[in-house]
């Protein structure tokens, strides 16, 4: 590197530029942030995430086949849940933290035998997924995974994990998003289950 | 009749709010020295006023007044009392009492320390503290009052979310929130220094204290909830990428981009403008960060009950603080002239790659954060953005930071001679050549591994060479590297043990993500297994109660080589009100790694099922990050912090009116031409 002499060299970050487009640069800031408000402005005033998608409540489930992980002898596809009665899907992946947190939920309410859990294995790696279940057990029926998060993303998968209740006709009743806690399970999901006599 | 004197002392501290965020600022605007002598008192009176009201809701928890819906939602008759205490703030009314608390008790230390600022600057900065303080009482009083009483009086409440009965996650939201709310102070210097038109060096000296404390303190609180999440959530894990962790993350990355250009700010009176952008940007994260989790846009296990209505509210505020400042940012900024000019290749332009580099880290976590909302709202298209995005991205903007402080540090102001930085780098060198060579020889992988535990042993080389370099150790008689280690500022002291805290806490996140054991299997009483070299015997399984769960408590012992190291007591707890269980795992840590046992269902077969780990490095995690909090405060108690800036009075410049006229035709300075080749 050579070095230059004389008076030092002005290499300020921008501060000499001229006037009018540095007064641009600046204008560019809080104009970034009225596009970031407005679009969570629509996205708050537009529905609560809970209902996200709307769309999907009261619908058929949408269609899909997918392949078992490694070591479990059965994939999932949506005639499955079809032909299931009244069911829970439960979306979720090993990476996913709260997963963990309402994991033991889950294995209660299959210890219970009420009704069928299937799983979405949500983009996760198939043995990060096999070791999750092995260390924590499997609570699920059938589990598909979802390597590429197409099927995913059909459901309308917002955030892992999510809970899907599905009625006998294979419709979709009930989407509850994040941690499933023991009080959605008895004040919420439950009583729906059972009206739905499941 | 007392939760009514605290809804009351709400409503005072409001009155006085809004006192506080106009008098002041039409006081200094008209140059009326009583008007603006009014922060003063009404900061003072605002702080005691919110203290009754907490003090208040602190009494209706301890003694169970169920009478008060917050407390029949959010607490229990026969919870242990310190988590009445910290119950109060372990929901969204609490914790938002606990937020304007802070913001009043940092109010009251700007009015307290402030003795040496100009009166119109003071008078500004306390005003823009009361119209933060006045949104969120509004906020309070509007939408979330915690005072709120129940008809007829319930006979016990619904209990703390088991989860957050715990003294981890106690203490977790204050030091956040003391951090969050300390970005304010920053911020508040920043809009007053934009109505003023004026940012000097006193003013960054001024600046950077209040952003040490808040830096300090996020630090602690992040980590805080790192470890909880570590011990309680039963896996070994400890940073999950989820959108309330980057929500807090956000607001440190900033300041800690804010503490690096503030001396550029005051050292070398230059990146003014982009200082005050910074001390803008990093208290909006907080306030974006209360948006996302308050309004249940972003679901989390963090989250407490969410509510749009909540989220309208903060979003309106959110735009009239953040749109307001960066809006006054915008029509103000560009008239800040620096003068200090810096070649790349210089302390300067280290700092400003620091930043660059901080900034562009902070907008990949805002981007994975915010992304699926984004793209939600303009196609309707749903995605969910996980870890592996953050760790494929963030990680490789952090790499080369990391390489970068142990450089910068050793760099001249204004120009450094870069052959004279890298034979002072030996050390750094020869530490990481012998760290990659050990790992390899005695790992030999995963090599993501190895690299990023080379980069935390060049980066403790470069601190040391750094602590060589101005204790000019070996170089002269060690009586007097002893008397320049006297003599030597808290600041440096600060600095070298903040950047020693980085480099131990990657050597345990690297550690801890690539050489954990596990081992899970139903195991009987008096069966052994052996993990990562010892051996573990269920010893017994007792049940029994705890003051408002069941508790099914394992005694397990560790042996190594024939020999009695450690009896560990894992847990499974089920609370009795809410029904849920929790794990209580124990951790034995031998400061190189910890031995980590949790117990979990009992199978059908007999037995219960066990999780064991052998955590390497994990502990330097925690130890790391104590020495970064520790180096803060260090630094912050430095002379020059406390002393006056005398230079301001002297450096009277009037940037409004530019002394030197502006050359806005001069093509002879576009930075780009001036890179050394």
């Amino acid at each position: 590197m050579t070095q230059q002499n004389g008076d030092p060299p002005t290499d300020e970050m921008r501060e000499e530029t001229a006037a009018p487009r540095r007064r641009l640069v600046f204008i560019l800031v809080p104009a970034a942030f009225a596009v970031l408000a407005a679009v969570l402005a629509w996205q708050l005033l537009t529905g609560t995430p809970d209902k996200i998608p709307s769309a999907l409540i009261d619908k058929s489930i949408p269609q899909f086949d997918l392949q078992p992980i490694p070591g479990w002898d059965k994939g999932l596809a949506s005639a499955d849940i079809e032909r299931g009665g009244v069911s829970l899907v439960n979306v979720f992946a090993s990476w996913c933290g709260p997963c963990r947190v309402e994991h033991p939920l889950l294995m209660d309410i299959a210890a219970q035998d009420l009704l069928p859990i299937w799983g979405l294995n949500y983009k996760d790696q198939p043995k990060d997924a096999a070791s999750w279940l092995q260390q924590l057990g499997d609570p699920f029926t059938q589990i598909g995974s979802d390597l590429s998060g197409r099927v995913g993303i059909n459901w309308g998968v917002y955030g892992v994990p999510e809970t899907f209740v599905i009625d006998g006709q294979g419709r979709i009743v009930y989407k509850h998003i994040g941690v499933l806690t023991r009080r959605d399970w008895d004040e919420k999901l439950l009583p729906l289950i059972e009206n739905l006599g499941g | 009749m007392i939760a009514e004197i605290g809804h009351f002392a709400l409503i005072l501290a409001l009155a006085l709010a809004v006192v506080q965020s106009t008098l002041p600022l039409i006081g200094a605007w008209r140059n009326n020295a009583a008007w603006m002598a009014i922060s003063r008192p009404a900061v003072t009176g605002q702080f005691v006023f919110i203290s009754i009201a907490f003090a208040c809701l602190m009494y209706a928890y301890v003694v169970s007044d169920f009478s008060v819906a917050n407390v029949f939602e959010n607490s229990h008759s026969a919870k242990p009392l310190l988590y009445k205490f910290t119950g109060v703030w372990g929901n969204h009314e609490g914790s938002m009492v606990l937020w304007v608390w802070i913001l009043a008790l940092y109010g009251m230390a700007v009015a307290a320390f402030g003795g040496n600022l100009p009166p119109a600057l003071r008078a500004r900065v306390l005003a823009i503290q009361g119209l933060i303080g006045l949104g969120f009482l509004v906020f309070l009083l509007a939408t979330s009052n915690p005072f709120l009483r129940l008809d007829p009086v319930p006979l016990n409440g619904r209990d703390l979310n088991p989860l957050l009965q715990d003294p981890g996650l106690a203490f977790h939201p204050p030091l956040l929130y003391f951090g969050y709310v300390g970005l304010s102070v920053a911020f508040s210097f920043a809009v007053a220094a934009l109505i003023e038109g004026k940012v000097d060096p006193a003013w960054a000296r001024w600046v950077r204290p209040w952003s040490l404390l808040s830096w300090s303190a996020l630090t602690g609180g992040i980590v805080l909830g790192s470890w909880w999440a570590y011990y309680e959530l039963g896996w070994g894990g400890f940073w999950f990428w989820d959108p309330v962790e980057n929500a807090s993350f956000m607001p440190w990355l900033m300041a800690t981009a804010l503490l690096h250009s503030a001396i550029v700010a005051e050292k070398r009176d230059a990146l003014k403008s982009w200082t005050v952008l910074l001390a803008i940007l990093g208290f909006s994260l907080s306030l974006m960060g209360t948006f996302l989790v308050r309004s249940g846009m972003l679901t989390s296990v963090h989250s407490f009950a969410a509510d749009p209505a909540r989220g309208v509210f903060i979003l309106g505020f959110l735009v009239v603080v953040v749109g307001g400042s960066l809006t006054l940012y915008a029509w103000r900024a560009p008239s800040l002239r620096s003068s200090g000019r810096f070649r790349p290749v210089s302390r300067e332009g280290a700092l400003v790659i620091n930043n660059l580099l901080l900034v562009t880290g902070c907008a990949t976590v805002f981007i994975g954060t915010l992304y699926p909302l984004i793209l939600d709202a303009i196609s309707g298209e749903k995605v969910s953005v996980g870890p592996p995005f953050f760790e494929s991205s963030f990680v490789w903007i952090m790499a080369p930071l990391f390489l970068l402080a142990a450089a910068g540090p050793l760099m001249a102001w204004k120009r450094a001679d870069l052959p004279g930085v890298t034979q002072r780098l030996t050390i750094a060198f020869a530490a990481a050549a012998a760290a990659a060579i050990l790992l390899v020889a005695l790992k030999g992988g995963p090599w993501g591994a190895i690299l990023g535990l080379t980069i935390a042993a060049w980066l403790i080389g470069g601190v040391a060479a750094e602590f060589i370099e101005r204790l000019r150790l070996f170089r002269v008689p060690l009586i007097d590297s002893f008397r320049r280690a006297r003599v030597l500022p808290r600041s440096a002291w600060g600095m070298s043990l903040a950047h020693a805290g980085v480099a131990i806490l990657i050597a345990g996140g690297v550690g801890a993500t690539n050489w954990q054991t596990e081992s899970v299997q139903v195991m009987e009483v008096g069966e052994r297994v052996e993990v990562a070299g010892y051996d573990f015997t269920l010893a017994s399984l007792t049940d029994s109660q705890g003051p408002n769960y069941d508790v099914r408590r394992g005694e397990f012992t560790v042996d190594q080589d024939g020999e009695r190291i450690a009896t560990l007591h894992p847990e499974k707890r089920k609370y009795w009100v809410q029904g849920m269980d929790t794990t209580e795992a124990a951790i034995r840590t031998t400061w190189i790694a910890d031995i980590y046992v949790a117990i979990g269902d009992p199978a059908t077969s007999g037995g219960i099922a066990v999780r064991i780990y052998h955590n390497p490095l994990v502990p330097w995690i925690w130890f790391g990050a104590i020495i970064m909090v520790a180096g803060g405060l260090i630094s912050l108690s430095d002379r020059r912090h406390r002393v006056g800036a005398p230079s301001r009075a002297r450096r009277k410049s009037t940037p409004a009116q530019p002394t030197e006229p502006a050359q806005p035709a001069q093509p002879a300075q576009p930075a780009e031409s001036r890179s050394d080749t």
